[in-house]
């Protein structure tokens, strides 16, 4: 896979897999699940310090960013202000201006919202950031963002931590094809087999958190997905066969006795 | 106003005193938090963490300190 790079921002990653760093057991639990995942990116949140207790194990005790790129979300913030104040922290925290824009539209659906995320997108470019934005399934929208500065269209495949899979190949489909940006599915993905359709449909990548951390075997399941991103994407590359609507022998009909 | 050595300020939404004079750094060291891992807003303004052993807490000042953790 080393000749099939991917880039955002100018920068280069053979692994098509993101994986997120919220919910696990513990920290060990989600730096191996990361390792086996063999993910170059990890998303992560920007949260107050624990005052009362600073001697809690950290995050970066247990997943270097110096090995590992960390991608700063705005989870939780349902307004454009809130999400720029949110990475403006991050970015000072983290010296990265390679963020993951996400602004909610409500807390049932936790479905983006689209035009304070455009209006984000604008600002966030305007100050030099590089977002890399969930968004709707919405090729309209995912122009816009392109046109605006975001770095990479990631549009939900499902809502974010159902684990219902891609319910809207049609238009991710048209979304990749359309996109000058990578076009990277965040959200939705249950099991295996979700991300590699993601991946077939020609998406640069995938994005999850939940399905990975609430398997029952976390670190199991990130090796199962790394292989399910690589195989779709390999699938991509090859190229299906075409369908047919009856049966196609595959042993030579000359000969038979 | 108590006329003390000390200063009033809000941390993440907690009321604290602290010594007149000391700079950011310091507060975040009294803090038991490692400088070089949070991100400072001060009255809703970033810190550049590069200022931050420079610029002196002040009487009122309302904190905002983060840091990565784990998420989606």
């Amino acid at each position: 896979m080393a000749d099939d790079v991917w880039q955002v921002a100018g920068r280069s990653f053979t692994s098509r897999l993101i994986v997120g760093t919220g919910k696990y057991k513990d920290f060990a639990q989600n730096a191996a699940a990361v390792e086996a995942s063999g993910a170059e990116i990890v998303t992560v949140a920007v949260r107050r310090v624990n005052i009362a207790d600073p001697k809690q194990p950290m995050l970066m005790d247990f997943i270097d960013p110096k090995k590992v790129t960390y991608l700063p979300n705005t989870a939780g913030c349902f307004t454009a202000e809130e999400a720029i104040r949110t990475l403006r922290l991050a970015r000072e925290a983290g010296g990265w201006t390679l963020v993951k824009l996400e602004v909610l539209g409500e807390a049932k659906t936790l479905y983006p919202d689209m035009v304070e995320t455009l209006r984000a997108t604008e600002i966030l470019a305007k100050e030099g950031f590089e977002p890399m934005v969930y968004c709707a399934d919405d090729p309209i929208a995912a122009k816009r963002l392109e046109d605006l500065g975001a770095v990479a269209i990631m549009p939900l495949g499902a809502p974010i931590g159902s684990g219902l899979g891609l319910q809207n190949e049609v238009m991710i489909r048209i979304m990749v094809e359309q996109a000058k940006v990578p076009v990277l599915v965040d959200a939705g993905v249950g099991t295996a087999s979700d991300a590699a359709v993601a991946m077939e449909l020609g998406c640069t990548g995938v994005l999850m958190n939940t399905a990975i951390a609430e398997a029952k075997d976390p670190v199991l399941m990130a090796r199962a997905m790394r292989l399910a991103v690589e195989s779709g994407r390999l699938a991509y590359r090859a190229g299906r066969m075409g369908k047919r609507r009856y049966a196609d022998p595959s042993s030579p009909l000359a000969g038979l006795i | 106003m108590v006329y003390d050595d000390t200063f009033s300020i809000t941390v993440n939404g907690q009321h604290r005193r602290v010594p007149k004079g000391i700079t950011i750094a310091e507060l975040a060291l009294e803090l038991g938090l490692e400088p070089t891992r949070v991100a400072v807003e001060r009255n809703f303004e970033i810190v550049p963490r590069s200022t931050l052993a420079e610029v002196k807490v002040d009487d009122g000042d309302d904190y905002e300190i983060v840091t990565f953790v784990g998420g989606g």
